[in-house]
């Protein structure tokens, strides 16, 4: 191979393989997987958001021709399942129980209390109809900010229904820093409710062997180990080597996809009890019903500034809306993946924020797709935006006087991080040149002056992905190894497998690992395969979050691949009869030094291991290598997005006229496929400023559950994007790459909700919550004072 | 039960199904054709089209009773076996797809727009695919796919069509259903 950079395969756009399946219906995703004797679950959910179950009939339907079985919460306990387990514990934090089948109350609708498992899935769904569960309804509370301290509890553990509340940053500092300010601005921000809404919905097909005492569970996961982990050691009781867990094709999962659910524990423990593998996917109302939520803050949030617009401190205080049990990662999500965010690109003083955790009767809310970091850039920028306002500055010029500079990294903020590297001048120049910045404020002024109204809105955010290092995260209460592991077996042929401990669902690993194990061996990438998503194949992982695959994933690779290369060149040298000090490693060939006539191949070596016939002294035979990477920090990635809204002036209907990012996620592996995850991640954030937002009424019942009432973006009410990148290399990891999953999605809500907000600064509006639909905005362009 | 004949992908079936089975639900759990998937219960998302007497159906809003005599053409048979069609090539070069899921239903409902229309402009791609969602690419590189595959789909017509050229097919038929489009 080539050693000229421009070809090599990192950083080169090859197309994916793992399209040719998708592209002709052989994927394998879990709802396919079917085997003989496969029996179909339907689960009884309860219609109200908050009762007690006083009683559960079920004996109609275990009459129904084909049922197996019917369980209720009760079998399971009986059968000794546990409660779904936390795994991320703040000071104290109140946990109430939380069980795959409800035992006693309900404490959100859509929670399950019994399971019908039929043969066919007509007759399991016939005979869930007959269960008749007696309710007793009790009054329930939605809104989080009156569920603190309120009349009704949900859990008996947290009268206040208060499940934790937590600080960061300096008190002190922050009130000295609003002291001296000459100005501050105050706003209430909402970030409300989202649902993920991966296509393919949760699905699971679980079977029990009693030849080998193993169970066989498919599940729609990320992170495969982690699953195997908490379902046996947790919550199941079975020892972990005998449960294989395989998360196939995965059709998207945004972080929604992380969690252990009830559904898949409930499939194991009764593919045992029935003794016939148990299958269950969710129809797309139990997706919305009981996937976990995203987002749903409710925040007071105070700049402090002095006369030229430099930030000086910053207060907020967040209440965040758990849903009706702390889910699986659920306390992270609001505290150490949001609050340590808040310095945004920016140099401020001293930074505080109180963060609450409240419990209601609504779906639990996790990680989505972003996890608290859309949520921080959204404060940020909002907040940033209002005080140029206020200041009479233009957005992009108190971005600029507030960026940390260059020479400043790595940086420490106020907020427990320390950046890696950055330049965020140089993004934000490269999104204005690409915006006509200048121009479209010229447009606008003259777009005023006829009575239309376009808006431009900023936003520069920050990231931080792959969360690390484990020893630092263990001492803030997480309960899991923040690591990610890669066995690199090379074949005595010289082909290459590589087993990852990240997942893909949708990532396209199978071809971003192949380019970076190819590329540092010097062989094609058709000499390598790359496994992902089974612990009966892959011996340990901690899966894909928090855009952490390549960061983490890919380094945990490169470190096998450098132990081979060791091995090699020993190896190399003996057969050699050379140094092992002076052997080279470059383009798939062993030689020595200054003798490039000495080579040994790639594939020569490997064969020459696994024969073992003459091997220097000590050395084991075969070539693999087996690696655990932990970090030594995030990476940070950043950039500029600017949107150009119009808003129709008889309607209130906003149109996004353009979405311009730069981004900056290190260096990248496959420019087509980073492209890509930014693309998906900006829809998700247009989406959440204009459209999605979960919504329920005063008794718990969601009113946005389905595709009809909740809005998922459709092709044709987006634009295509103007996209760039800059390249500044994480020192953190070996690879220099920093993640780009969900850059987009953290970015764009507040480059849109600024944009609108600009456009309607003509009618006097200051502020307004996402989702800014027409009926919003039209409603404030009524309210504006002289129309 | 109801006794159905139908044609899909080229080949003849006959099955007893009940009423109630939808066409999706016959394709995917009597055939074993699981390229069409089912993403919502509601018709929204699309991901469940095919073809049906060359037309693009959600195949969940239908029963498969009422496919009685039809000509199905699903994921599976736009191309032969080990074979992509010029669509499905433009969506992997394009990196029109990322986890695949919505991408069987998308592929065929552009194909029904490439049947009508041989050029469609981005809006006009945007309106003909507003019913098949997508949550991971923004269809950003959705658009892109299709307008390459416009391109290349007309480029092999006019090999197939040009004098001299020989008889062979341009690529762009499927084993199925003529290519109206032509």
């Amino acid at each position: 191979m080539s050693t000229d950079t421009s070809e090599r395969l990192f950083g080169a756009s090859v197309n994916r393989r793992e399209d040719a399946r998708f592209l002709t219906g052989r994927g394998l995703y879990t709802d396919d997987v079917k085997m003989h004797g496969t029996t179909h679950a339907v689960f009884v959910r309860s219609p109200h958001a908050h009762a007690r179950v006083r009683s559960i009939d079920a004996a109609a339907a275990r009459a129904h021709a084909g049922v197996r079985a019917v369980f209720t919460g009760q079998d399971l306990a009986t059968g000794g399942v546990q409660p779904l387990p936390v795994a991320w514990l703040l000071p104290n934090l109140k946990i109430g129980e939380r069980r795959a089948l409800v035992t006693d109350v309900v404490r959100y609708a859509g929670e399950a209390v019994a399971v019908v498992i039929a043969d066919t899935l007509q007759a399991a769904d016939d005979a869930a109809e007959l269960v008749n569960v007696d309710y007793e309804v009790l009054p329930a509370v939605v809104d989080a900010e009156r569920a603190i301290g309120g009349a009704v509890a949900v859990h008996p553990g947290a009268p206040d229904n208060v499940a934790f509340e937590w600080t960061i940053g300096d008190a002190e500092a922050t009130n000295a820093a609003f002291a001296k300010a000459d100005r501050v601005v105050k706003q209430r921000l909402l970030n409300r409710r989202l649902i993920a809404n991966a296509i393919e919905p949760r699905a699971t097909h679980a079977s029990y062997s009693p030849a080998s005492d193993e169970y066989t569970v498919y599940v729609t996961s990320q992170n495969p180990h982690v699953h195997r982990l908490l379902m046996a050691a947790f919550v199941l009781g079975i020892p972990e080597h005998k449960l294989r867990v395989i998360a196939p094709d995965v059709g998207g999962a945004f972080g929604s996809k992380i969690f252990v659910y009830p559904e898949e524990v409930v499939a194991a423990w009764a593919s045992k009890a029935i003794g016939r593998p148990v299958k269950w996917t969710a129809e797309r109302r139990e997706s919305f019903l009981t996937d976990m939520h995203g987002r749903d803050h409710v925040t007071d949030a105070e700049i402090a500034l002095d006369a030229d617009g430099r930030i000086l401190g910053l207060r907020v205080d967040t209440i965040a809306n758990l849903g009706a049990h702390v889910s699986l990662f659920g306390p992270s999500v609001p505290t150490y993946l949001y609050a340590t965010l808040l310095s945004g690109q920016y140099t401020i003083g001293a930074i505080h924020c109180r963060v609450r955790g409240v419990h209601t009767h609504t779906t639990p809310v996790d990680a989505y797709r972003g996890a608290g970091r859309p949520e921080a850039c959204f404060v940020v920028e909002r907040m940033v935006d209002l005080a140029a306002k206020e200041l009479g500055i233009d957005p992009v010029e108190i971005r600029r006087r507030n960026f940390i500079a260059p020479d400043q990294f790595p940086y420490q903020t106020p907020v427990a991080l320390t950046y890696d590297s950055g330049n965020y001048p140089v993004a934000m120049q490269r999104a204005l040149e690409m915006a006509g910045y200048d121009a479209l404020r010229t447009e606008q002024a003259e777009a005023r002056r006829q009575g239309r109204y376009m808006g431009i809105g900023i936003s520069s955010y920050i990231e931080a992905c792959g969360l690390a290092p484990s020893q630092v995260a263990g001492a803030l209460g997480a309960q899991a190894g923040l690591w990610e592991s890669a066995t690199v077996r090379v074949h005595p042929t010289g082909k290459v497998t590589v087993f990852t401990g990240s997942h893909s669902h949708g990532q396209g690993h199978e071809t971003t690992f192949a380019q970076v194990a190819a590329d540092a061996l010097g062989i094609a990438m058709d000499d390598v395969e790359v496994v992902h998503g089974d612990t009966g194949r892959v011996p340990f992982g901690m899966g894909s979050y928090g855009s952490r695959s390549g960061a983490v994933g890919g380094s945990a690779i490169h470190m096998s691949i450098e132990k081979l290369k060791e091995k090699g060149k020993r190896l190399a040298a003996h057969l050699l009869e050379a140094a092992p000090e002076d052997m080279e490693f470059e383009g798939g060939k062993f030689f020595v030094r200054g003798s490039p006539d000495r080579t040994k191949g790639f594939a020569e070596i490997a064969l020459a291991a696994y024969l073992a016939h003459s091997m220097p002294a000590g050395m084991e035979p075969g070539l693999d290598a087996t690696s655990f990477y932990d970090p030594s920090n995030f990476t940070y990635p950043f950039g500029t997005h600017i949107a150009v809204v119009d808003i129709d002036g008889d309607t209130g209907k906003p149109t996004l006229r353009r979405y311009i990012a730069v981004d900056d996620v290190g260096n990248v592996i496959n420019p087509k496929i980073v492209d890509g995850q930014l693309h998906g991640g900006i829809v998700q954030g247009i989406a959440q400023a204009l459209w999605e937002c979960a919504i329920y009424d005063d008794q718990g019942q969601l009113l946005t559950g389905s595709l009809m009432e909740y809005g998922v973006p459709k092709a044709d009410q987006l634009p295509s994007f103007e996209t760039d990148r800059t390249v500044t290399p994480s020192p953190v990891n070996p690879l220099g790459v920093k993640g780009a999953g969900e850059a987009g999605s953290i970015a764009a809500p507040a480059a849109v909700a600024n944009a609108v907000i600009d456009a309607l600064a003509p009618f006097g509006v200051r502020h307004l919550d996402m989702p800014l639909t027409p009926a919003t905005i039209w409603q404030a362009m009524q309210g504006a004072p002289g129309r | 039960m109801t006794n159905i004949n139908v044609t899909v992908n080229g080949s003849q079936y006959q099955h007893e199904v009940e009423p109630r089975v939808l066409l999706v639900q016959y394709l995917r759990e009597v055939l074993e054709l699981t390229g069409t998937h089912v993403g919502c219960d509601t018709s929204q998302c699309g991901a469940c089209t095919v073809l049906v007497d060359g037309v693009a159906v959600k195949s969940c809003t239908m029963f498969a009773a009422q496919a009685d005599g039809a000509e199905i053409l699903t994921i599976e048979g736009l191309a032969p076996a080990g074979e992509l069609h010029p669509l499905q090539e433009a969506f992997r070069d394009a990196h029109g797809l990322q986890c695949g899921f919505c991408t069987p239903g998308m592929v065929m409902a552009a194909y029904d727009l490439l049947q009508h229309n041989e050029a469609p402009a981005p809006h006009e791609i945007r309106e003909a695919l507003e019913g098949n969602l997508c949550r991971c690419t923004g269809y950003h590189n959705i658009v892109r796919a299709v307008s390459d595959a416009a391109r290349r789909m007309t480029d092999a017509r006019s090999a197939v069509n040009a004098p001299g050229a020989p008889s062979a097919s341009g690529g762009a038929a499927p084993r199925a259903v003529a290519n109206r489009g032509g």
